[in-house]
Formats: C-alpha cells, structure tokens, sequence
C-alpha cells in the first residue's frame, strides 16, 4: 500500500504553472477529461454503489446485524449458506447472524474509518504545511524537524500502543489513524505554499494588512483543493486497509458492531470449513471499493494534470 | 570441560543400551503392539513458553515441558495417582508435619551426578528465595514448608527454609501445619530439583541447550524462541530403558487454523481443535477428534461493590439473569465441544464432590425463562424501562461468541439492553481487579483436584474474588470444610446458597478438545489435570 | 552535502531520545503490569519481583537507568515474560530472521514488480499491459492475513510441496511462502510505479529525439529511459524497504518465523516493557537510518536536488 507522493508534487508544480496561464476554464477542461476516463468513471459508478448499499442495505435486509438465527446455529455450515428463501442473502456468519446486514453495517463503519481518517489526516496535515509554508523561516524548520522526528516512529507500532494505552473506541480509531498519517500531506501542502506565496493575490493581500492567519485560511488553503481531493482519494484505501489490519490483532470494532476487516479477518479464518461466503462478501465489496478509490485517484491526478494531455 | 566429556560418554552407553533394549524389535513390552520407527512425539503450544527453569517457569506449556525435562519427588500415572518419581517413599510423623522422602539411588542428571537430597534443598531454597524472584514463590508457602512466609518477606534466609538433606538419599522436609495434600503438591514443576553447579557455572543462561542439566527422561536439544524446542532422550535417565518416545518437538504456532491445517498435512501429532470446529471434525476424523473434561469452570461475575451497579444488588435481577440463559444453546451449538452446562460453580469431574441438585438445575428452560421474565418484571424492569449493563470479556474468538449469544438470549427473552466490550487480556485484569465493571467474564480451573479449590473464590476476602461477594455462611462453612473428614454437606450447602444469591452466573465446565494422532497411544485422557509425561506415550506403526 | 548528512544524523540522536522517552511513558501508562496476572501475586512475592527488575523506583529512575544501560553497556534490559532471555537475545535471535526473509522479499519485489512494470509500459494497453495492471491491483488489496492461510491451504494441505511454518534456520523451503506472503503487496506497488514514471519518461522529447535518431531500441530503454524512471520509485523503495525488514506481524503469526514483528506485538500485549523499548528503538533507528540514505541516494541520482 503506498500513495504516490512523487507524483502528486510533480502534479501540484504543474498545475501551478498552468494556472497562470489558463485561469478559469481549468476545472471545467479537468471535467471533461475525467469523463472520458472510462476505468475513473466505471469507479465513481461502483463507489456511489456501495455507498447506496451502505446507506440503504438494512432496510432489505429482513435481518438485524446482530440477531441471532437459532435456527441455524451451530449448523451454519449446512443451514447458513447464501439463499434467499432464508432472508439470508449473504449467507450467515458463524455465530448464525444474518451476514448481509453485517456486511451493511461493516461497511459503514469502514467507509467511515476511511473517510474520517484521512479528512484528519488531509484537515492537520493541509493546514500544518500551509502554516509552516507561508511562515518560512526559522518556525519553518523547526516544524519541518517535527515532522521528520515524527516520520520515524513505527507507525503502525504506536498506533498498537496507543490501543492498548487508551483503551478502545471507534472515536480512539478514527483520531489515532488520522493523527499518525497527516505527515505526508503536510510536506505536500508546504512544498505547494511555498511557491503560492509569491503570487499576486497573496502579496496583494499582504499589503492591504490582512492578518497572516486570515491569508493562509482564505487565500493559500483553496488553492490546494485540488491536490487534497487528489490525495484524500488515495488515502482513504490506505486507511481502510490500516483499519483491517487492526481489527485483524483483534482491537479493532466493539461486538456486535463489524468492519470490512473484522468480517475478513473471521472469514478468512473458517475458509477451509465449508463457509467460504464468509470470506467472498465482505471480500468482495473491500476489493471493489479499493480499486474504484485508486482508479479514481488514478483518474483525477490525470484530469487535473494539464501536461498530460 | 568434565561436563561435556561425561555427556559424550553417556551418549555412547546410551546407544549400546538402545541397541539392545527391548525396542530393537520394535514391539511394546505390555500391550505387544508393533511399534513406529520414528518415535517423534510433536505437538503445538500457542505461544513461547516462559522459561525452562522449573523454579521460574510459571505457565502451563512450560510445566509441560519441565515435566519432561525434569523429574520431582513424585509423578502422576495416568488417571493421576501419585507414582513414584525421585523418590520411591515417604513416612510422616505422628504430628504430620514432617516428611521424610526416601530418594532412589539410581537417579541421575544428564551430565552423570546423581539426583541427591541436596539438589532439591538448593531448589526449593531457590523458590523461596526473594532474590531469585520467582513469580511461583506463593508455592512455597501454599504448600505450607516451615519459615517460607518469612523468607519470602525477607525477614528469614532462604537457608533457614524447613527442608534438609539427612543424607543424600533422604529428604526431610517440615511444614507449619498438616497438610492432608502436601504429597500431591510435589509434582508440580516448581518443586523440581535444579543443578546447582551448572547454575553457579552459567547464570541466568544455564537453561540454554549448551548448558542444561536435567534429571528427566529428556534432555534440551535445541530451543528457538517463537519457533521450536527439541527435546532428546536422557540417556542417563534410570527408566530410560523403559522410555519409548526418542524425541519431543515443541512447535509455538499462534494460529489455531494455521495449526490444524498443519495438523492435517501431518507436520505434527497433537494440536487444539479450533472454537466450533469440533463435531466437523469429529465426523470426518471419528479416530483422531479427542474430547475429554476438565477441572474448570466458565462464569460472568456480578460486580457487589459498594461502588458497582445499584440493579445487580438486586437478587432478583442476578436471578433472571442467570435463568434466561439456555446454557444447552451455548454448549451444544455456540461452542460445540461437549462442554456440560453449569448450574453449579464447581464441576462435576471434581474428585469426591457430588454435584447437589440447585433448584433451577431441575427446571426445563420454559421454565426458567418464565420465572425470568417474572422476576425482572418484579424488580420494575419492563420494555420501557429495560435493564441496561455493561458487559466484559477478553479478547478471544470463543469468549466473543459465548458473550453474543448471552446478549441476544437477554435481548430476545426480558428486552435487556447488553453493552458489550472487549479488553485485551492484561487490560481487562486490571479493570476486573479494580473493580470497574459490571458484569464481567471469569474463568477458573482448580488448582488441585478438590472442591475448596473453586469455592474458595466464594469467600468475603479471597484475592481471586473480584465480584467482592460476601457472605457470613459461606465465610463459616469453608473454614470448617479445611478440617472435616466429609467436607460434602458444607459444599452442597455453598452451592445452595450460591444459588438462591447468584453472585456469579456458571455458563458451562471445560472440556479439552483435541486432534491427536491415533497412532499415538497412551495420553493420560483420565488425568483430570493434563500432567503427561512423554516417556509414558509412545506411537504405534501404520 | 556532508553538511547536510551531518545536520541529519545530528538530529537523529534526540529524536531516538524522544522515541525512548514517549514510548517508556505510554507503556507504564497502560493499565496493568508485567505481572498481573489471573491469580494476583501476593504482595511480598510482586515486591520481591519488583525490586529485582527495579520497578519499584519512581519512573524518572527507571528512564535514567534504562537509557544508561544502554549506553553503558549496549544492555537493553530482560524480557519480563520469556524468562530465559534478555532483550538483546531476542533482537539477536529475531532480528537477522525478520531481515532474511524481509530482504529477501524485498529483492523479488523489485526484481518481480520492476520486470512487470517496464513490460507494461513498453506495450502500453496491450493484454500485458492489463494484466499487469489488474493483478498489481489485485494484490495491493489482498490483505496478507488472508494471503497467508490461503497459501498455507494450497501449498502444504493439498499440495504438499512446502512446509506450513517454521524457520529452519533458514533453510530455501521454510522461506518461500513467507517471502510470498510478504513481496506481493509491495511487487504490485513497484509495479505500478514503474508502470506510470516509465511511462512519463518514455513520453518525453529526448526519448523520442532518441527514437528519431534510429537509436537501437534495447539502449534506449535500458540507457536512457531506466535511469530517470527510477528515481520516482526511489523515494518509495526507501520507507517499503524499512518496513519489509523490520518484519511484520502477519507472517510471524502465520508461519512461526520467530521474528521481531510477533515479539513486538506480545510484549505489547504482555506489557514486557524492556523487550518493547527495544525492538521500537531498533526500528526507529533503522527507519532514521533508511531514510537518510534514501536522501543521499536521491540527490547523488539527480544532480538538481540541492540541500
């Protein structure tokens, strides 16, 4: 798992340099190439579709995400398979509940990690590089230092400690994940405020006295939307994919609640038991979501790079 | 250097003894069964074990192992009578509190010593010591040897310790008070005799394969941590010549799938059936799938403190509870390996105790729901005002399961509304010990074959009564149950109690559920406590 | 630039410093100790305990003694749960095996995913080119702790052909399904990167002036076009190679390696605080240390990087 960062500079200097020129109609042409970005769309398509799936899953499901069918129970590998005379549309988990609700509400919580985690991760790192940027100077490198110390923690080290430190909630999840993955977008955001603050618009700003907190949040922060959509999308897989890996070492979600990486983790471990629909659903909708993320990301780092025609 | 020289010696006078002992022709002496040519015994434990010292050592896969490394006074035969291990004898004094242990002559460390008296006076000094620090220090004064309280706080020298050395085949060893047990105490590991010498020659490190000394049937060949340990025959060993299995690799694999899946490609002989998997298993593998009870009992304890929940002091709530439970679903179809459902705190395996008949025991499930229903009802909980608790339980696939299925029977049944959360192991004891939950999972499994061993945990001011359940009864009935010949009528009198207070809810009694090798004979099933001893297992030919 | 190593290695000293500081502190923080247990140890017995592994000073004490070991006598300190050993064995144990098979790992990653990559975006949108492209995706999202049972299934159950776990000592068969298990996620990643900077490269005017000059096309790519190409995945190699060799979690549990990763995460979990301190002040140091020459690297490749 890894976000191309290389790339990501290189678009923000690019588009820089087309703004300039271009103005106004950039957003429009970045639209259109979009679209006609066949594996971006298809991807935007799918992704709107899980999120459907997410948000309207349970009211098909004739099943609650934590009822217990003790019909099947202890028998799931027999009775519990996939069907839809049952209402079991997914199939059951191992304890007998109804696994497409499960996976609704897995999904929920997953597409919540990742969104939530990387709008932490995107909101400190974003204003943390504008901030150091637009100072420059000596508050420049002393908070650049800051992020090269915080750079080589072990990442996924401390965030273990700190689950066992702080005990566990979805909320400790959320901000811990966020917290530990802001430094990237912060170098981003810097390298891109260095070179805005020289402009026109800001040194116009400057001079008729406006407070520098006010220039960084009104002028430098929406003029690095574009790279922070471009580099939000690659960051919520990355999260998801943390999130599964946590909740794999057992502190992750909180019974009876689930995620994509709570439910694979359990799928994976019954595989050779006859229960193989444990591990395809949950699966599948993690795969689909993940690609349609990267092609996504993949799609809008090419539509809002003007070199690449 | 002496040392290695003796080891290669043995070596030697081991193979010729091999060569023509009664296994050259490759049949049992008794059962007359044709014997495996490679009798490697390999089995899985979950994760490294703590130490090879059998003074330090203080978790079960290393007891295991220190059993077969080392031998102590006494060991146990299959159904775990004592049999006779270092020593061949003991008399007890008209006071009975002194013992005299008279020690084979014939017993000998791997590099050639003979086992003496004074071997296990160094060890049991050791485990008193507070220098050394052993976390199985209690043992000493458990088993009640004369001044180990003292020396444990310091206030004694390990030397003034109530154990001598008459001579070098006789122990002497003293006790502040009769301990009717105090026999059966001496096959636990942490009474093993360690070699002094090899101690004093290498430190901490004298438990590594290069330095080791064992008195065993095996000796350590080879140890990685989080990977393996091999242990080979002792040839010095003075039932070696009666000792089948040639060699015992120890495979640490953390994964109970991972494990059976091995299992299965034959990489080793004995392996834990994962959670719910067993009757699968049972089914395919009718010859292989072992089950067998257990000394332990599974509960969820009610929080009593003064500063716990206001509706668990409240009988009736802890009654409905307990009765709304279908302890049949969570044996027979959450868990699946023969647990029996518990209505009583201790097992019926239990040696001597005779399980009483506890009132809801008797009734079908309808009607303990029903009573259930009433009860909460009676305390003023309805659907509109449902009962509403915190629930906690480790982190455990199996525990997880048993924790759902609670919490849907109260949902379902009296519209209970259950928080559950899980807490990784060292987390959740500190929060249970502290008091800081409501309803909390406990599990407990004797610590000797006998009932005071789980009741105990009923009295006002036991440690390991983390619910602070009190009663005056309960308190009188098991001090009087230390010195009756019939302790019976007492426990069946607790049990009742328990019961009508239901300061704890018992779910289920353990069983061990098992994949073992049917070409493996000879594991002691009956021991209810699981001491084996490798050198009495042996494997059969195809 | 030996001004600029210098500055860097002068910063990495208080950085491990603050390492070891935060991390002591959280781990004491941490309900419970190295000796809770089920059944609570007497009062005499834990104070005789805590003495001998000095727990029972006052935390700065406990900091200062334990950095001072350190620089002392390069001693990290016992394990308070595996007994038998010190930290400093464990590391020594664990550390060159988590480094074989993550090195290892490592190598098929970049030989594998470079090789995949290059062959992609020579023949962009052909079938090579798709099926490059799916499958590095496809094994980006495949998380190792479904990979890892799946292999041992296939390749020890049914198969047969290979050891389900174990170390060996190293031996080639033990090490396959590790290195498997662990390269995939990282190969479909170099692969990817490769894809897209070759591609860029191979876009640019003096490859194709190159081109129009008749330039053979092997000495195009392998002369011309590697070089640049490399550099973006440089930057990448240099945190991936880090994280390969300090081991991971997942193939430690699954196959019994006997790595760091499981030790970590026990110690973690068992609050062995001196086993915990060391493997998080080895892989601190080793990340400082990678990403330094990773640096070096990148400005010693690309003349107009300037520090």
């Amino acid at each position: 798992m890894m976000v191309d960062i290389q790339k990501i500079e290189q678009l923000a200097t690019n588009r820089a340099a087309e703004e300039e020129v271009q103005g106004r109609s950039l957003f429009a042409d970045a639209r259109r190439r979009f679209l006609k970005n066949k594996a971006a769309l298809i991807s935007l398509i799918l992704l709107f579709g899980v999120l459907l799936f997410s948000t309207f899953g349970h009211l098909i499901a004739p099943w609650s995400n934590e009822e217990i069918d003790w019909g099947i129970l202890g028998r799931v590998a027999e009775l519990g398979a996939p069907g839809i005379e049952n209402g079991h549309y997914f199939g059951a988990d191992q304890m007998g509940r109804d696994l497409f609700a499960r996976v609704v509400q897995g999904t929920q919580i997953s597409l919540m990690v990742g969104i939530v985690g990387a709008l932490i991760a995107v909101l400190v790192g974003t204003l943390y590089g504008a901030i150091a940027g637009y100072a420059g100077g000596k508050l420049d490198n002393i908070m650049m230092r800051i992020v090269d110390i915080l750079q080589s923690i072990p990442y996924m080290f401390v965030l273990i400690l700190l689950l066992v430190v702080f005990g566990r909630s979805i909320f400790m999840l959320f901000v811990g994940i966020g917290l530990i993955s802001w430094l990237d977008m912060s170098r981003i955001a810097r390298g891109q405020t260095l070179s805005l603050k020289n402009k026109e618009f800001v040194e116009a700003a400057v001079a008729t006295g406006v407070k520098p907190i006010t220039i960084v949040l009104r002028h430098i922060v929406p003029n690095l939307l574009g790279i922070v959509v471009v580099y939000s999308t690659l960051l919520v897989p990355q999260m998801i994919l943390t999130e599964s890996f946590i909740s794999f070492l057992g502190l992750g979600v909180q019974e009876p609640y689930t995620s994509w990486g709570a439910l694979i983790s359990e799928g994976a471990g019954t595989m050779q038991y006859g229960t193989l629909w444990q591990l395809a659903f949950p699966m599948f909708f993690f795969i689909i979501t993940l690609f349609s993320f990267f092609f996504i990301g993949d799609g809008l780092r090419d539509a809002l790079d003007p070199k690449d025609r | 250097m002496k040392f290695s020289k003796s080891a290669l010696l043995g070596s030697v006078v081991g193979v010729a003894l091999l060569s023509t002992s009664a296994f050259a022709a490759g049949v049992h002496p008794e059962t007359g069964e044709k014997l495996a040519d490679d009798q490697t015994f390999t089995y899985r434990i979950l994760d490294e074990h703590s130490s090879f010292d059998p003074q330090i050592n203080e978790d079960v896969s290393g007891a295991s192992m220190a059993r077969n490394l080392f031998e102590g006074l006494y060991n146990q035969d299959n159904l775990g009578n004592l049999v006779p291990g270092v020593a061949l004898s003991h008399t007890v004094s008209d006071d009975r509190q002194t013992y005299t242990f008279k020690l084979r002559d014939n017993a000998k460390w791997s590099d050639g010593n003979p086992v003496t008296a004074g071997d296990f006076v160094y060890a049991w000094r050791r485990l008193a010591s507070p220098e050394l620090a052993s976390p199985y220090q209690w043992y000493a004064a458990l088993m009640s040897v004369k001044n180990a309280d003292e020396i444990i706080k310091g206030e004694m020298k390990p030397e003034e310790l109530g154990i001598k050395a008459i001579d070098d085949h006789t122990l002497e060893v003293q006790l502040t008070r009769p301990l009717p047990y105090f026999t059966a105490m001496t096959t636990h590991s942490s009474t093993f005799p360690s070699p002094e010498w090899a101690i004093e020659a290498h430190g901490s490190e004298w438990t590594r394969p290069e330095n080791i000394v064992s008195n065993g049937a095996y000796k350590l060949a080879k140890s990685v941590p989080q990977e393996i340990s091999v242990l080979e025959r002792n040839t010095q060993y003075w039932d070696n010549e009666n000792t089948i299995i040639d060699k015992v690799e120890v495979l640490v694999i953390n994964d109970e799938n991972v494990a059976l899946t091995r299992y299965l490609a034959g990489e080793m002989d004995l392996t834990d059936a994962p959670a719910g998997q067993f009757p699968r298993l049972q089914k395919e593998y009718p010859d292989q799938a072992v089950v067998f009870p257990r000394l332990c009992s599974y509960y969820y304890t009610f929080n009593q403190r003064p500063s716990g929940p206001e509706e668990f002091k409240d009988v009736r709530v802890r009654k409905a509870l307990s009765y709304a439970l279908d302890r049949r679903v969570i044996t027979d179809a959450v868990l699946q390996a023969g647990q029996f459902p518990a209505y009583t705190f201790t097992p019926a395996v239990t040696a001597g105790f005779e399980v009483p008949k506890v009132d809801f025991s008797g009734w079908s499930q309808r009607e303990r729901d029903a009573k259930a229903k009433e009860l909460l009802k009676a305390a003023g909980f309805t659907k509109d005002n449902p009962l509403e608790f915190d629930l906690v339980y480790n982190t455990d696939e199996g525990h997880k399961k048993v924790a759902i299925a609670m919490t849907q029977m109260w949902k379902q049944k009296l519209d209970v509304k259950v928080n559950m959360s899980n807490m990784e192991w060292k987390t959740f004891l500190n929060e249970r010990k502290n008091g800081n939950f409501e309803l909390a999972r406990g599990a407990w499994c004797g610590d000797y074959n006998e009932a005071s061993t789980f009741l105990d945990l009923m009295e006002t001011e036991s440690g390991y009564n983390d619910g602070k359940f009190s009663n005056a009864e309960v308190d009188q009935l098991l001090s009087e149950a230390k010195s009756m010949i019939n302790p019976q009528p007492n426990y069946t009198r607790i049990e009742e109690i328990m019961a009508n207070e239901m300061p704890v809810i018992p779910i289920y009694h353990y069983t061990e559920d098992y994949m073992m090798n049917p070409r493996l004979k000879n594991w002691p099933i009956k021991n209810a406590e699981q001491n084996w001893y490798a050198k009495n297992l042996y494997k059969v030919a195809k | 630039m030996l001004s600029y190593i210098l500055r860097r290695v002068a910063i990495a000293v208080p950085t491990l410093l603050l390492l070891v500081v935060i991390s002591f502190l959280l781990m004491h923080a941490a309900p419970g100790g190295p000796f809770t247990s089920e059944r609570p140890l007497p009062p005499a017995v834990l104070a005789n305990i805590e003495a001998k592994y000095g727990l029972n000073n006052p935390i700065y004490v406990q900091i200062i003694n334990y950095i001072g070991g350190i620089i002392t006598h390069f001693d990290f300190g016992p394990s308070f749960k595996y007994k038998d050993q010190s930290v400093n064995d464990i590391i020594a144990h664990g550390f060159p095996v988590t480094l074989t098979y993550g090195f290892l790992s490592f190598l098929v990653a970049v030989i594998v995913g470079g090789a995949l990559g290059i062959a992609a975006a020579l023949k962009q949108n052909s079938w090579l080119d798709y099926f490059a492209v799916g499958v590095s995706i496809g094994a980006q999202v495949l998380p190792n702790f479904v990979m890892a049972p799946i292999l041992v299934l296939v390749f020890t159950l049914w198969l047969g052909w290979l050891p389900g776990g174990g170390w060996n000592g190293g031996q080639w068969n033990y090490l396959i399904l590790p290195i498997i298990a662990l390269s995939t996620s990282y190969m479909a990643s170099v692969a990817r990167l490769t894809r897209s900077s070759m591609l860029e490269v191979l876009h640019t005017n003096f490859i194709r002036t190159a081109m129009a000059k008749g330039l053979p096309y092997r000495v195009i790519i392998f002369k011309h076009a590697l070089k640049p190409a490399l550099l973006p995945i440089m930057s990448y190699l240099g945190p991936a190679f880090v994280s390969m060799i300090t081991g991971s979690v997942i193939i430690d549990l699954y196959f019994s390696t006997g790595g760091i990763g499981q030790f970590y995460v026990n110690s973690a979990l068992n609050r062995d605080y001196a086993v915990m301190m060391g493997i998080t002040i080895l892989i601190g140091g080793l990340t400082i240390l990678f990403n330094l020459i990773v640096d070096v690297l990148y400005a010693w490749i690309d003349p107009k990087i300037r520090y």
